[in-house]
């Protein structure tokens, strides 16, 4: 498979602050790359320097073949790119929207009228033409952003945290155009805080404070990534059992996860034990204990506390 | 290639079109501060000094003569005579309260001085707080004294069957503006002050709003180009700036009668470069401002007061320290006064106004290529 994105060193700093620290990674062609960290982490920044909005400080890349330092108007012909705050013309009407980034992709004549239905009809805009854009919905406004960035057709799209602030419906039927979309042999790059939506890409990477310190498939990321090891502690009333947990000897930390208790210990097969007896002891009624599979969401916040731990001891 | 380049234009000009007829802010600026500002300079800023208000205290009123005297100002358009009086306490409260201008007082022995041919004194008293007005109204009185003076010397000679002696006699013959209107003179330089005003202030808003909206983060991530991006901005204000042209003009001509003696031709061609330079004006403002009221206040600054004060609208050139005459040679609208003002008023065509012209088109080239070039270097 072809590359359709890579970077080498590539580094952005705005006066002494780091906002990128010399990161490398690749994308394949017809890939979902998740690009994932909390806020701040480094990655609008990232997104904004591959789609040639920003200029980077240093190192080296391309994009569909493009170097992201001087062939930054060759890229943006063939990338959309839709960045995290709404930014169509919220007093346009939705088909003055999609006639006016029509234009400034140049879409033919004889395809306008074409690529105007798909775009209605993909968003599910139909019957909503005339409507001032400022009037719709939040859904349905980011439906009609990802369309216009999708108008020229490009070989690759950029989504910086298209669902945030979104509801659960819209963001899940949100993901199944973007596996549409890498079916077809899009490349689709995105970035999101929430965790749980990585579940979706095919490979990701973690970014924090600048720096990537995980990549891989989700699967990869669970069982490789994880020196520790979750146990799902299933009980009535766990809120109350939470904090009596945490404080067994062995155990890292505890936190609620739906309505079991998830905890990261260093070693299962002293911890199993050991919670077990405090909840028999106790008389918690049935409970269950197990080692599970850790969900991204625990592979994150884990991977996060040992890199923050590593950075503390270096200073 | 050229084709595809102006398929964007015409998208981006659109757009800013839709846009500009939504917003009723943008509308009524563009299209009410035109006609404000002309029915307020045009009725309220005359420069014209007449009607002065005169109060009269005649101590000699028995006598003919002294009656006669003030028929000159009775008859005169320059002064006005709100009443008379017979002492200097009501002189006083009434220059005061400012309800006169000047008080003349002619003495007692007014007559008889002048019939027995001695030098009769009389009295002006002048509200000297505007220096201007002060200096102007004490001129027109010296004129009626002076010609009052003539048929005096000449009564006198004839009665005594001499020759009058000779004198001087100035033939004054006003061009261009006959009746010295100070509303010819000044409706111009409002034309060229809108314009310049209206210009600036609209796009100096476009490119600020669509960063302050995030709408410009959308428009670079696409491969439109700096150039497009600005003509298709360019390509509405024109439009408009240029009604708002027409707009005075129509006021000049309907409104306050003010002739137009040249080329309707050179004055669109040479406005059209005035236009192109303001309206760059204005982009470079927006781009290096990214907030609308940072840019507004921007613009304001440096197209008002410049244009108000150091144009040769109202006040003249040639009456300013040398230093800033030098400044108002940098002032763009200090040719495009002198272009509207000749040809209006005097009908010049582009030979007397060719080195104007000049200045107006290096103005619009530097103005538009530093437009494009501030706009690329934020873009990409």
């Amino acid at each position: 498979m072809d590359t359709a994105v890579s970077v080498s060193k590539l580094e952005k700093k705005f006066g002494q602050f780091t906002a990128v620290n010399k990161i490398d990674f690749e994308v394949k062609q017809g890939e979902i790359f998740g690009f994932l960290g909390p806020n701040g982490a480094g990655k609008s920044t990232t997104i904004r320097m591959l789609c040639g909005i920003i200029p980077p400080t240093s190192g080296t890349g391309q994009v569909g073949g493009f170097d992201i330092n001087r062939e930054q108007h060759k890229i943006k012909e063939h990338i959309g790119y839709m960045s995290q705050k709404f930014s169509l013309y919220n007093d346009l009407t939705v088909e003055e929207n999609i006639n006016f980034y029509s234009g400034i992709y140049k879409i033919p004549q004889n395809e306008k009228e074409e690529r105007f239905k798909a775009v209605i009809h993909a968003a599910g805009l139909e019957g909503m033409e005339s409507r001032l854009t400022v009037t719709l919905a939040g859904g349905w406004k980011q439906r009609l952003a990802l369309g216009c960035a999708l108008l020229h057709k490009p070989k690759i799209i950029f989504l910086d945290e298209p669902t945030s602030g979104v509801d659960p419906i819209t963001r899940a039927s949100f993901w199944d155009t973007i596996k549409e979309l890498a079916s077809r042999g899009v490349t689709v790059f995105i970035t999101t805080h929430y965790m749980d939506e990585a579940e979706n890409t095919n490979r990701m990477v973690l970014i924090y404070r600048g720096n990537i310190i995980a990549m891989g498939t989700p699967s990869e990321m669970k069982t490789k990534c994880m020196t520790n090891e979750v146990l799902e502690v299933t009980v009535a009333n766990s809120q109350d059992w939470l904090e009596r947990i945490s404080k067994i000897p062995g155990i890292k930390e505890a936190a609620l996860f739906g309505a079991n208790i998830h905890t990261v210990v260093y070693d299962s097969a002293k911890a199993k034990p050991a919670i077990e007896q405090l909840l028999r002891a106790e008389k918690a009624g049935a409970f269950q204990v197990n080692k599970i599979l850790p969900s991204l969401e625990d592979v994150f916040v884990s991977l996060i506390e040992n890199y923050d731990k590593t950075e503390t001891k270096k200073n | 290639m050229i084709k595809q380049r102006l398929k964007r234009i015409k998208a981006i000009a659109w757009k800013e079109f839709i846009q500009i007829e939504r917003d009723p802010r943008s509308l009524s600026l563009a299209l009410g501060i035109p006609i404000f500002l002309l029915l307020i300079f045009g009725y309220g800023l005359s420069l014209d000094i007449d009607h002065v208000a005169t109060v009269v205290w005649n101590q000699d009123a028995s006598s003919k003569t002294s009656r006669d005297f003030l028929l000159n100002f009775k008859n005169s358009k320059y002064f006005k005579i709100t009443g008379y009086t017979d002492n200097y306490r009501d002189i006083e409260r009434m220059i005061n309260n400012g309800d006169t201008m000047m008080a003349l007082i002619i003495p007692k022995d007014f007559s008889h001085y002048i019939e027995s041919g001695k030098t009769a004194p009389l009295q002006l008293i002048v509200d000297g707080s505007d220096a201007n007005t002060a200096t102007i109204a004490m001129g027109y009185v010296r004129s009626v004294v002076s010609r009052y003076n003539v048929e005096l010397l000449a009564e006198t000679f004839n009665s005594k069957g001499l020759k009058p002696v000779k004198s001087l006699d100035v033939q004054p013959r006003i061009w261009f503006n006959e009746g010295l209107v100070s509303t010819w003179f000044i409706t111009p330089g409002v034309i060229a002050m809108i314009i310049m005003i209206i210009s600036a202030l609209l796009t100096s808003l476009t490119v600020a709003r669509e960063w302050e909206r995030g709408t410009m983060e959308q428009l670079i991530s696409t491969p439109v180009k700096a150039p497009e991006l600005v003509i298709g901005k360019f390509i509405p204000y024109f439009t408009i700036a240029f009604f708002d042209l027409l707009v005075g003009l129509i006021m000049a001509r309907v409104l306050f009668g003010v002739p137009f003696r040249g080329s309707y031709l050179l004055l669109f061609f040479l406005s059209a470069l005035f236009l192109t330079g303001a309206l760059s004006q204005g982009i470079i403002i927006s781009v290096v401002a990214k907030s609308q009221l940072m840019a507004s206040q921007l613009a304001t600054l440096t197209t008002l007061l410049p244009t108000l004060l150091l144009s040769g609208f109202i006040y003249p050139i040639f009456n300013m320290p040398k230093f800033l005459q030098a400044v108002t040679y940098l002032i763009p609208a200090r040719y495009y006064i002198i272009i509207l003002r000749d040809l209006f008023l005097k009908g010049n065509g582009i030979i007397t106004l060719w080195d104007e012209a000049l200045f107006l088109f290096l103005f619009a080239f530097v103005m538009l290529s530093l437009a494009i070039r501030k706009f690329k270097k934020k873009v990409a």
